[in-house]
């Protein structure tokens, strides 16, 4: 009989993360659907500082097909794609209804601008508290540079990992106790860039601030600030796809406990080197 | 297996409905309004230490203006007296100032136009998302309200405009503080790209309060009144948007 040792229990994340994470993913959820209500007030996306109406780089609307109905469709840099049902045309109770996202990705799901900037604006500053509380206890506690800074051996071996990655192959044993190359650069360019442009970029777009800070210039115009802000959101709604994906595939609820309760299991190595 | 799947999509979307009804209630509460209302004034607070009277909106060149400059909101008000002024070029048209002021006024456009001007090419943000550049020409706030003399308790000034909108029987109507109105970007505009103020646009005169959102910039301006609470007028909340649910601070 193979010796093989032991199950381990570690703390994976400390209670400021974990608290932090939860109340991240409702900042992240509200903000993302009223920001999706503010953006269906003007459904298109321009490029500098004023909207060049005629050449927008993203619109969503409504056209007349041939047969007298309408046709929602999503106009990106010229192109024409038909998106009947979702983008630029959806059922608002019943009701065929021109507009850019659809009432079930919207908060509030009717149009509301006025509530949607309620949403946002409030929720905008529980992430940004949020945000300093944890960026404050990663400095503190060493958090960032112990477990998120990749070291030279990983960023060496980050081929290797990425191809076991891509085979769904999680590390076990002494290598599970800490994030892959692939996870810290992941989590260090959410936590570092997206999202702190994110904010800059949504600071931008106000008139008040405007007159104070060089914000608008950082991104080449407001217009272009709100394209930023607008291409950051889907950024990080993909990161989220694929974290959560993650977080499935490689046991998810041994992550989802450790997320709650900060206890993470740790199997053994199989094989004649345990 | 398809019974468990169809049980599987039925529970999600019942979920859905739960989650997504549950947030739409949570917005009709007036509760969670008020509630998420807090983070205006945060927004106020926060920018006016930043910003404070003095900062100025940035301003462009001629090569900036907006080839097509949107009109929002009202676009030719039906309002018969406004209707009679426009058909006279606004000749009769006069400016009504009053409230706590010492010396109430009414002002026609010749007088205003021989007032001195000031001129700014500044961008306009709508609530809505899109901005336009244009170039503004008009007399400074600051110069009316010293021209009528402010009278202690003097908080906000309110405009009284001749339009209303979707079917409305509420005239439109906006306020600002005594921080804005002092700023040297506040104007009343009775041109635009060199050319007289437009009716889309809010002839005879509109307001320009350049560090905040369009909706502010009241247009068809036919009265100007000082106050010290704004709690009597329309719906209450100082403006015909915010009474409607939109912020009365809107530099975001």
């Amino acid at each position: 009989m193979p010796a093989t040792a032991p199950t381990i229990w570690v703390r994976r994340h400390s209670l400021v993360v974990r608290i932090t994470h939860w109340i991240n993913v409702v900042c992240l959820t509200v903000l993302l659907m009223s920001g999706l209500q503010i953006f269906n007030a003007t459904p298109a996306l321009y490029w500098g500082q004023a909207s060049d109406f005629a050449h927008p780089l993203l619109s969503l609307h409504a056209v007349e097909a041939p047969n007298g109905t309408a046709a929602g469709v999503t106009e990106i840099l010229g192109l024409r794609i038909p998106t009947s049902g979702v983008l630029g045309l959806s059922n608002v109770e019943g009701h065929p209804t021109e507009r850019g996202f659809p009432a079930w990705a919207t908060l509030p799901g009717p149009q509301w601008l006025a509530m949607g900037r309620r949403w946002h604006f409030f929720f905008a500053w529980l992430f940004v508290a949020n945000g300093l509380v944890y960026l404050l206890h990663g400095l503190l506690t060493e958090h960032f540079s112990r477990d998120l800074l990749p070291d030279g051996p990983q960023l060496r071996h980050i081929g290797t990992t990425f191809r076991e990655h891509l085979r769904l192959h999680f590390p076990k044993g002494d290598e599970a106790r800490h994030y892959n190359v692939l996870q810290k650069l992941a989590y260090l360019a959410v936590i570092l860039i997206l999202l702190p442009v994110m904010v800059l970029a949504g600071l931008a777009m106000s008139p008040g601030l405007d007159s104070a800070l060089p914000l608008v210039s950082l991104f080449d115009g407001r217009q272009s600030a709100r394209t930023v802000h607008f291409i950051i959101a889907f950024l990080l709604l993909g990161f989220v796809v694929v974290h959560v994906a993650m977080v499935v595939l490689s046991g998810l609820w041994n992550n989802l406990r450790s997320m709650i309760t900060g206890r993470y299991r740790i199997d053994p190595v199989e094989g004649p080197d345990a | 297996m398809l019974d468990r799947r169809g049980f599987l999509r039925r529970a999600s979307a019942a979920l859905t409905t739960l989650l997504l009804g549950g947030c739409d209630r949570l917005s009709a509460s007036p509760t969670v309004q008020n509630l998420l209302s807090n983070a205006e004034d945060v927004n106020r607070w926060l920018q006016r230490q930043l910003i404070g009277g003095h900062a100025m909106a940035r301003e462009y060149s001629d090569a900036d203006l907006s080839p097509q400059f949107r009109a929002n909101g009202s676009t030719d008000p039906d309002d018969p007296t406004y209707r009679r002024f426009a058909a006279k070029g606004f000749v009769d048209w006069r400016l009504e100032v009053d409230g706590l002021v010492d010396r109430p006024a009414r002002l026609s456009l010749a007088e205003l136009r021989q007032w001195p001007a000031r001129t700014q090419i500044t961008r306009h943000d709508c609530v809505e998302g899109w901005s336009c550049i244009g170039k503004w020409t008009g007399v400074k706030l600051a110069d009316v309200l010293r021209h009528v003399g402010l009278r202690p308790g003097a908080r906000y000034v309110v405009f009284h405009c001749a339009d209303s909108l979707e079917g409305s029987p509420d005239r439109y109507y906006e306020s600002i503080d005594m921080v804005d109105a002092a700023h040297p970007q506040t104007i009343l505009a009775y041109a635009m790209n060199d050319q007289p103020l437009p009716i889309a646009h809010g002839a005879p005169l509109r307001l320009r309060v350049e560090r905040q959102l369009g909706y502010k910039m009241a247009k068809y301006i036919m009265r100007i009144e000082v106050v010290d609470d704004l709690s009597q007028i329309g719906g209450g909340r100082g403006g015909y948007w915010e009474d409607r649910g939109y912020e009365w601070y809107a530099g975001i």
